[in-house]
């Protein structure tokens, strides 16, 4: 491992930096990279290339070019450009291309050259045409910034929300900036652009003039600038090769370095990484490669040929056509542990760990040493975090024993971190490796997350890795392998070249009954493709019957959508298809078909009854359901008529309804209310006193209660009333009248057919005993005991139930007399008591 | 303008309505609003429906041309804690538009709110059921468990056995007066979630008093359970007990007065109103009873349970309905009459309603028709024997193409077959002697020793057995639709077995008697009973929602 350092180069005091290769680029271009465009995502995403675009004869023979590549330089897609003049290629969050045209339209394609969307950055820009355009990343989303042919600039911060922003027109210029980059500060998105030797900020309403601390005024023109991965620096390159560094509010110099180089560079980057010691900037020329930090030294590297420079989170991807580098600052725990002669513990345990697999005692002087500073938790820490930051597998595995090994001396050192450290580090592992050809570095994974890096994966197509990746991490189902397979399936069902019988049993067998899967959202993805027998059949796997209803709907299987609806047992549902079919079919066929399905009919009923009362009686009437139309009159009759005659002839259509439906009860009941209803429209008439809507037991009443007796007497003997009912109506209104001598008359006008208790009752309801008695004495003999206690003769009481022999009547009589008043009386009963018992 | 309108100046202020997802409901919305506009207020409207929103809802919106003016949103709350063991879902429309509407539209609510407390308490091992509705709540809610399965864990179950029960296989139950006292309560003063309104004839004041009923109420919690004739004496017992803890200040010092005012002497206060409260309640309960000749309207309920003198209670009711003693009681004993029966004879059950409609008006027709398309109110069919309708019963409950479905539509009312179940389960318990309603043997207490409600005799007998195994005739006569636990119960932990907590879940509501009597059972066998129900209902609400009323 004596070698180990030989790749690292130091800048200044504090820091070191190295250049490893990733890949040698499997991609075997024919061209230059400067003759093509090229845009390369960040976090180790794939490289787009246009070729032949700038040429300018447009023979249809040489159309430009569109190739994708993997970081590893592996073809993804490509295709013949047959758009518009490209003046630059970007790629967004989401690993979609961009390629602004000339025109102002920037077309979004996938990562496997598939068209997805278009949109325009403003008509203005038709006629002066895109100059330049960059394409940047805030919390926003991803947004473009084009500088237009009449040297003005236009943006937006979200492609996916599109707000157009104009920006103010930059005073007196005149042709175009020389160079110009996007800031986001403050969730505010600006434009810096130099002049020759002015800067100029430009924000929303204002263009002002600013000036960088500290830069020296022989510093000549900006040629060129870079803002850092955070937008927190700044970078600016100036013609006599000087190179100002500062954070991008321009308020503080961080550093300065002047280079005896003084042609514009052809890309100039930041190269820092989170916890930075030095912040430096990488300056390509094109056969040179220049690492200025802020110290007099610099690192210079030869390019052999074309190079692209990506500024990452933590470092600087360089790729060529040959290969594919990254350059980065040491982070401190691999610079502690393997600096040359490094004491940090992590050095020591390391080379313990060694010495111990060579079985030599050295190891335990090594772990004394390590122990007796107390440092060996401190030891084991920077081993694991130096694993991450290695690229060779060897070299983490090392180390990780090394860690492991310390581990074993350590009595609470939570294994968390370790074990987490191997399952990431063999995830990475994984997607680097050239075939997949994403070069996470430990820091840009942990930034991007585990979530992010599955979806980048699944918009590869991926899957088996994705799912591999899942399982290994141990994702919850959910989250993880279900939703893989969701994907895969719904790209699955994208293979135009298989039946819709195999796929669908692909997808079924894969798939199975995953938890979290939804077959639904499968088979609309089936049909967006046109694929609609496709998507029937994938539905049949569908568990939830409710989630296939909306996309039946929409594929108009109305029929199988209210199957499947009722199947569910939603009410709601089978209302939505419902009323969906209503308006789509016509009246008959919407009726026909809901004849076939009774709860779907039942339930329109129900939504008829509140809102479309008229159709409701078409319903019955195609059923013949006379029974109900009947109802409906009948309901109809006292709810939404109010004239009498109206009433009338809806009661009049309830009663032939009802003679249809062989319900003769109810028909003659309804010509009874018919009868009633003419009836009391004569009596309120005649007697200027309302009659209407009471029931024929009120209206008796109210009309007994008025004394018209002749009118009462008629209804009675009309509508046959029971005489049991009439008696009880008769003299509780004659009662309440206190037409006590009509009472008598009534009560001789013949035998009562309810007896004369009833008589008794009411009368002292009233509190008229002395009526009350008339009647006690006409009481048959077995209730003679009970009229006696009501009109209070409890001595009378006493003597018929003495009469009657009957135990129970004097033990009530008995319960009735107090003490005070009725003394005789209860000895009285006694008395007969004793003697029944001597019997 | 509203106090805050007038801080702001302007009025930009939703106007919030917290309504059931019901078609009439918003009609009202629609009134509201459009009376609004008509008078030139412009105002934001938001519905929040709870349970859930319902698209029919949102249709009718948009076709009163008042979509676009509103905002909807959704508050899934479903279970109102009326009582340590009480969870009322206050659906009481729940039984209209299932029972006789034949909309499944709760069944999913039903299911979610079981599906709450399953990953709550449970998860429920050992569930059982009967009823149509039972049985799809219960497939709706496997379904809601295995969508969610995964994000449980296991762990042990606080509530491991469910009962789901149907109100239409026990109408019987729910049709008889009650006599517990909390039911007595809700049959005079209505208990209306959870808390009665006492009017001045019970408060003895010229105001009404709102009173919260449940287990916190000391006083309440001991009679509630209690059969009314013990309560006054009880209600005395604790009078007096009351006098001697206030008469105990009677020779105190200073400073054992200062502790009793401090500390017992609010308890004490409290404790007498809530006292006087359910003295007054005793008393407005005994004037109004005594006054119907209560104690021959029991009798005649009795005598209908037993299946003794019908032609002598046929007139009681034919004479109740003369006397228009009360609209819903006369509807109410004709059922009875009904169930017990199997349906009355052609001739009653025409004279009968033709005395109520002369009593009571003409549109009770419409009323009739609803009783009869329940089951509630039927005719003795000549001729259709009863294998005849099991055999359309079991058609239909196989007939899955037609789905699950089908069973809701009710055009069928089943039959009660009371008489058989009677006999089958020792409903009407054989007493020698007086039934001593202070010291209950069995759950008849609730109904003074006559009658066992079926409900909770079918539940009592289901748990007893772990099944329906031994009870197949039963099953017949409630007309199947029977479940219970398809893998063969382990009982593992005999740790928990000793205190079994059962949640027994009633759709279509359930009675404070059922209550009050499975309160009882589990105190005899060791259980504890909670109750989750659609509504709590009563022979009265029951009633009133087949009333078709004028409006």
């Amino acid at each position: 491992m004596a070698c180990y350092t030989a790749n690292w180069d130091p800048l200044g005091e504090e820091a070191f930096y190295r250049k490893f290769e990733l890949y040698s680029m499997a991609w075997n271009l024919k061209e230059d990279l400067r003759d093509c465009l090229v845009a390369a995502a960040p976090y180790g995403g794939p490289i787009a290339l246009l070729k032949n675009n700038l040429r300018k004869e447009k023979s249809p023979g040489s159309r430009p070019l569109l190739e994708i590549y993997s970081a590893s330089g592996v073809p993804l897609a490509s295709v013949l450009w047959k758009s518009g003049q490209v003046v630059q290629l970007g790629w967004t969050a989401s690993e979609d291309l961009l390629c602004i045209q000339e025109d102002g339209t920037v077309l979004i394609y996938n990562l496997f050259c598939e068209f997805k969307r278009h949109f325009s950055m403003g008509n203005e820009v038709l006629q002066n045409h895109v100059r330049e355009a960059k394409v940047f990343h805030t919390e926003y989303g991803t947004g473009v910034a084009i500088l237009t042919g009449a040297h003005r600039f236009s943006l937006t911060t979200n492609i996916d929300n599109l707000k157009l922003r104009r920006m103010p027109e930059v005073p007196g210029l005149q042709k175009l900036p020389s160079c110009w980059a996007v800031l986001s500060q403050d969730r505010v998105t600006i434009i810096l652009l130099a002049v020759g030797q002015d800067l100029y900020l430009l924000d929303n309403t204002s263009c002002s003039v600013v000036t960088p601390p500290g830069i020296s005024p022989h510093a000549g023109a900006y040629v060129q600038m870079a803002v850092s991965f955070n937008y927190c620096h700044l970078a600016l390159f100036t013609d006599t090769g000087s190179i100002w560094m500062g954070t991008s509010s321009l308020k503080e110099k961080l550093g300065e370095f002047s280079c005896d180089f003084r042609a514009p560079p052809r890309q100039m980057v930041w190269c820092t990484r989170p916890r930075s010691k030095q912040r430096a900037v990488v300056v390509a020329w094109d056969r040179r490669l220049l690492v200025a930090g802020n110290s007099k030294e610099c690192i210079q590297f030869v390019l052999d040929e074309d190079s692209y420079l990506v500024p990452e989170l933590d470092g600087v991807r360089i790729f060529s056509r040959t290969t594919h580098e990254f350059l980065h600052e040491i982070p401190e725990a691999s610079e502690e542990i393997f600096k040359i002669a490094s004491m940090a513990p992590g050095a020591l345990l390391l080379e313990a760990q060694r010495e111990y697999e060579k079985e030599s005692q050295k190891a335990d002087e090594y772990l004394r040493e390590i122990k007796d500073q107390n440092l060996l938790s401190e030891a084991a820490r920077q081993c694991i975090e130096a694993a991450g930051y290695e690229h060779e597998p060897e070299t983490q595995k090392s180390l990780l024993r090394a860690a492991s090994f310390g581990k074993c001396f350590l009595d609470k050192f939570s294994p968390e971190s370790f074990v987490r450290t191997c399952r990431d580090l063999r995830v990475l592992n994984a997607i680097r490796d050239y075939q997949i050809g994403i070069p996470l570095t430990f820091a840009q994974y942990k930034q991007l997350t585990i979530e992010v890096l599955l979806d980048r994966l699944v918009l590869r197509r991926l899957y088996p890795l994705a799912i591999k990746i899942c399982e290994y991490l141990r994702l919850s189902e959910f989250q993880g392998v279900s939703r893989i397979l969701a994907h895969w399936a719904c790209y699955k069902v994208q293979q135009k070249d298989k039946s819709d019988e195999e796929v669908a049993h692909a997808v079924n067998q894969k798939l199975g009954d995953t938890p979290g899967i939804s077959y639904s959202e499968i088979a609309a993805r089936a049909y967006d493709c046109g694929r609609t027998e496709l998507a029937i059949k994938l539905l049949e796997y569908e568990p939830r019957s409710g989630e296939q209803v909306p996309l039946l709907l929409k594929m108009k299987k109305s029929q199988l959508a209210l199957n499947k609806a009722i199947e569910s047992g939603d009410t709601d549902l089978v209302y939505t298809v419902v009323l969906h079919l209503k308006n789509e079919l016509n009246r008959g066929t919407f009726f026909m078909t809901l004849q076939k399905q009774p709860v779907a009919l039942s339930l329109y009923r129900q939504f008829c009854k509140h809102q479309e009362l008229e159709t409701l009686k078409d319903l019955y009437n195609q059923d013949d359901d006379h029974q109900e139309l009947g109802n409906f009159h009948v309901h109809s009759s006292y709810s939404s008529e109010k004239r009498i005659e109206g009433r009338v002839a809806a009661l009049q259509n309830a009663v032939d309804e009802y003679y249809k439906a062989k319900n003769e009860f109810a028909a003659k009941a309804t010509e009874d209310q018919i009868k009633l209803l003419r009836m009391q429209r004569r009596l309120q008439d005649d007697l200027d006193k309302p009659y209407v809507d009471y029931s024929l037991h009120d209206t008796v009443y109210g009309l007994v209660l008025d004394g018209n007796h002749k009118r009462a007497e008629q209804l009675y003997r009309e509508f046959r009333i029971p005489d049991k009912r009439f008696w009880w109506l008769k003299i509780g209104a004659l009662a309440e009248r206190e037409d006590w001598e009509e009472m008598e008359k009534f009560s001789k006008s013949k035998k009562s057919p309810i007896g004369y208790l009833p008589f008794v009752e009411i009368c002292m309801k009233h509190h008229n005993r002395h009526e009350a008695k008339k009647y006690a004495a006409r009481v048959t003999p077995e209730q003679r005991v009970k009229a006696h206690i009501l009109v209070g003769e409890l001595d009378q009481a006493a003597d018929a139930a003495i009469e009657h022999k009957n135990e129970n009547e004097m033990n009530l009589v008995l319960s009735k007399c107090t003490a005070a008043t009725d003394s005789s009386v209860g000895e009285k009963i006694n008395r007969a008591k004793a003697q029944i018992l001597k019997k | 303008m509203s106090p805050l309108d007038r801080i702001a100046n302007v009025s930009i202020l939703k106007v919030v309505l917290l309504s059931r997802p019901r078609i009439t409901n918003m009609k009202y919305v629609a009134d509201i609003v459009n009376a609004d506009k008509a008078t030139g207020r412009s105002r934001k409207y938001k519905i929040i429906f709870s349970p859930q929103k319902f698209y029919t809802c949102e249709l009718v919106l948009e076709e009163e041309g008042i979509y676009g003016d509103v905002t909807c949103d959704e508050w899934a709350f479903y279970l109102l804690p009326l009582d340590d063991d009480l969870l009322s879902m206050e659906l009481p429309e729940f039984f209209r538009d299932y029972f006789l509407e034949g909309d499944q539209r709760w069944i999913s609510a039903v299911a979610r709110a079981l599906q709450l407390l399953n990953s709550l308490f449970g998860p429920f091992t050992h569930t059982y059921g009967i009823g149509r509705c039972a049985k799809m709540v219960y497939e709706v809610w496997r379904e809601l468990v295995e969508e969610s399965e995964g994000d449980s864990q296991a762990r042990r179950p606080e509530i491991s056995h469910v009962f789901l029960m149907d109100r239409d296989v026990d109408y019987v139950t729910a049709l008889c007066s009650q006599v517990v006292y909390e039911g007595l309560v809700d049959d005079t003063f209505r208990i209306k979630c959870g808390s009665v309104d006492f009017g001045p004839d019970v408060t003895s004041s010229d105001r009404s008093f709102k009173v919260l009923l449940n287990a916190q109420d000391k006083v309440f919690s001991e009679i509630r359970n209690e059969h009314f004739s013990n309560v006054f004496g009880f209600l005395s017992q604790k009078a007096r007990n009351l006098q001697t803890q206030y008469d105990r200040r009677r020779g105190m010092d200073i400073k054992q007065m200062k502790n009793f005012v401090s500390q017992e002497l609010k308890g004490l206060k409290q404790e007498h109103r809530l006292l006087s409260l359910h003295i007054g309640a005793c008393e407005s309960i005994m004037k109004k009873k005594t006054k119907q000749d209560f104690q021959e309207l029991l009798k005649t309920e009795h005598s209908l349970l037993e299946g003794f003198d019908i032609r002598e209670s046929t007139s009681y009711i034919e004479e109740h309905i003369d006397r228009q003693v009360s609209p819903s009681e006369s509807l109410r004993l004709m059922c009875l009459l009904s169930v017990t029966e199997n349906g009355l004879i052609p001739k009653d059950y025409r004279s009968l309603k033709t005395q109520y409609l002369q009593s009571y008006g003409p549109e009770h027709l419409l009323t009739f028709h609803n009783l009869k398309r329940i089951g509630l109110l039927t005719e003795q069919a000549p001729g259709e024997t009863l294998t005849a309708v099991e055999s359309k019963v079991s058609k239909l409950v196989t007939d899955r193409a037609a789905g699950k479905l089908t069973d809701a539509f009710n055009s069928l009312a089943r039959k009660s077959n009371f008489r058989g179940l009677s006999k089958k389960l020792g409903l009407i318990p054989r007493v020698d002697g007086e039934y001593n309603l202070k010291v209950p043997r069995d759950m008849a207490y609730v109904f003074s020793g006559a009658y066992v409600p079926l409900s909770c005799k079918i539940i009592e007998q289901v748990l007893e057995r772990k099944g329906w195994l031994g009870l197949e005739e039963v099953v017949r006569l409630l007309n199947g639709n029977e479940f219970a636990p398809t893998e063969p119960v382990t009982e593992e932990n005999p740790a928990w077995e000793v205190q079994r907590v059962i949640l027994a879940v009633f759709l279509g509501g359930c009675t404070f008697s059922e209550i009050s009597a499975l309160r009882f059972l589990g105190k005899e066998k060791g259980y504890k009973f909670i109750f989750l129900t659609t509504a709590i209902a009563s022979s009265a609400r029951l009633m009133d929602a087949m009333l078709e009323a004028k409006v």
